[in-house]
């Protein structure tokens, strides 16, 4: 992301906009700037302000005689008066912040197939997670702190040695290349991005050593982690996974809920159930 | 895409609180989708919902090359077409709805219309239980959404998490719901300016007004 120094009056609306706090008015040039190392490419500032094409010459005099008299400004705080954001060509390693960050870009370029996982959204459909299975959802940086990938190997190096299967699906299964070991690229890990999801799978059993494990290394990691930890019901119930969680002490207020209503449709599919049935 | 699993608050704060979308399944069930999603979001706009989305914008977006009138009259009016017809790949579509009552109705309306794509309710547990047995179904899986883990202390208090959580991507800083609460606070703006200013950085539409209303309101009423 770059700021049009031309065209930046230093209105500071960006500086609240930024998730990751990478924007700041530079006092002693007059204009807003993006610390690179912080700043994650989400995107919020380019898509989520809303612009006008005033002249920048006449909205900084405006500003510095105002400034001058002491008047407030009271301008809608999520607007840039300049459009003064510009969206710059990335290239990898730099281009996976993008791609992690902003969730309306996709970019194949990376062979990464999007960001966001089914998870068990479709597993009426999918049955990623089958009776007896958890699933988890380990996410990193969000919300507001981000995290570097040397943070997320940490993890996913500690998971691999307790032999968990991670997700094939996955993102950052995707950027794994030892799903053994856990380890990731190299390029990357540096890179610091929005957030990210881990997922895995296990049997019910081992659901307390999963989460005392993550716990244990977000003592060592600089970020913030939640967790979402999913079962099958069965007959509409989860007899299961909740009361296990109540003995250990978690408190879940909140789930997302699938429905069961999906069902295969495509061709394909249909052909291969025949198949079976037959 | 949409990520609504992590809102901070206790049980009772998703009281306000239904998210109801329809993902299909790739390789599974993602042909011919495009329809069936419109069709979806054109069944949830009839149930008054408070947000609708589809991965891509919400009801109520930036613009870009306003007036400088803007800035005494912004349009905060949902508009729930441009989000039904910018439906134009297989991914999630959402409608967020403020009441037991108005997600019921619309989920029945749903299971009716048989689309064969997943359909997943997001609130708190017990809500979506009832739900389930409102409308007569059985729940296929559910994931909980376990407590935020931050052993480095970098979370701002409930209030700007309350707020800043209904964009599960993160589209809405900590500074800019701290800035919104206290230009309500300060009188600068209404709370309905402030909410919309929120509902406006959401790109995926699960933002939820009413519920951003009611924690604005009750952090203003706390400070009384």
């Amino acid at each position: 992301m770059v700021i049009n120094q031309n065209k930046c009056v230093a209105c500071g609306n960006c500086v609240a906009i930024c998730p990751m706090g990478a924007i700041y008015v530079d006092q002693t040039k007059n204009r807003a700037r993006i610390n690179d190392d912080a700043c994650v490419e989400c995107g919020t500032c380019y898509r989520g302000m809303s612009t006008e094409d005033l002249n920048p010459a006449m909205v900084r005099t405006i500003r510095k005689a105002a400034k001058l008299l002491r008047f407030r400004f009271e301008p809608e705080p999520d607007v840039c008066p300049t459009g003064a954001f510009e969206m710059n060509e990335l290239e990898m390693p730099r281009l996976i912040r993008q791609i992690f960050s902003d969730p309306v870009v996709e970019h194949k370029s990376t062979g990464i197939k999007g960001r966001g996982t089914e998870e068990v959204k479709t597993n009426d459909v999918s049955l990623r997670v089958n009776t007896g299975e958890v699933g988890y959802t380990i996410e990193f940086g969000r919300p507001g702190v981000g995290v570097r990938f040397s943070d997320i190997q940490e993890m996913t190096q500690s998971l691999a040695k307790e032999g968990v299967t991670f997700e094939k699906n996955n993102p950052i299964t995707h950027l794994m290349t030892d799903t053994a070991t856990g380890d990731l690229r190299t390029d990357i890990l540096q890179e610091k991005i929005l957030s990210a999801i881990v997922e895995i799978k296990t049997r019910i059993d081992q659901v307390e050593l999963v989460l005392d494990l993550v716990e244990e290394v977000n003592e060592r990691i600089d970020t913030v982690i939640v967790v979402g930890i999913s079962t099958r019901c069965e007959d509409g119930e989860d007899k299961i996974l909740a009361p296990l969680l109540d003995n250990l002490g978690y408190y879940y207020a909140r789930a997302k809920t699938n429905m069961g209503l999906g069902r295969a449709t495509n061709k394909i599919e249909l052909k291969h159930k025949e198949a079976v049935a037959t | 895409m949409t990520n609504t699993l992590h809102r901070y608050g206790h049980s009772d704060s998703f009281r306000d609180d239904y998210i109801i979308f329809a993902i299909p399944s790739r390789g599974k069930n993602d042909e011919d989708c495009i329809p069936k999603l419109k069709e979806f979001l054109k069944i949830c706009a009839k149930y008054n919902p408070s947000n609708m989305g589809n991965g891509n914008r919400g009801s109520v977006a930036p613009e870009k090359g306003l007036a400088p009138t803007a800035h005494w009259k912004r349009n905060e009016s949902p508009d729930w077409d441009q989000v039904i017809e910018g439906v134009c790949k297989a991914g999630t579509v959402s409608a967020v709805f403020a009441s037991a009552g108005q997600a019921h109705a619309c989920l029945k309306e749903v299971i009716d219309a048989d689309f064969g794509i997943s359909v997943n309710v997001s609130t708190s547990v017990e809500n979506a239980r009832r739900a389930a047995e409102t409308c007569g179904i059985k729940r296929h899986s559910v994931e909980y959404a376990l407590a935020f883990n931050d052993p480095h202390d970098h979370l701002p208090n409930s209030q700007i998490l309350g707020l800043s959580t209904m964009c599960g991507h993160g589209m809405v800083s900590f500074n800019m719901a701290r800035k919104m609460l206290d230009m309500v606070r300060e009188g600068r703006r209404t709370t309905q300016q402030a909410v919309t200013t929120l509902v406006r950085l959401c790109p995926c539409g699960v933002y939820n007004p009413e519920r951003a209303k009611r924690l604005i309101e009750e952090a203003c009423r706390e400070q009384r």
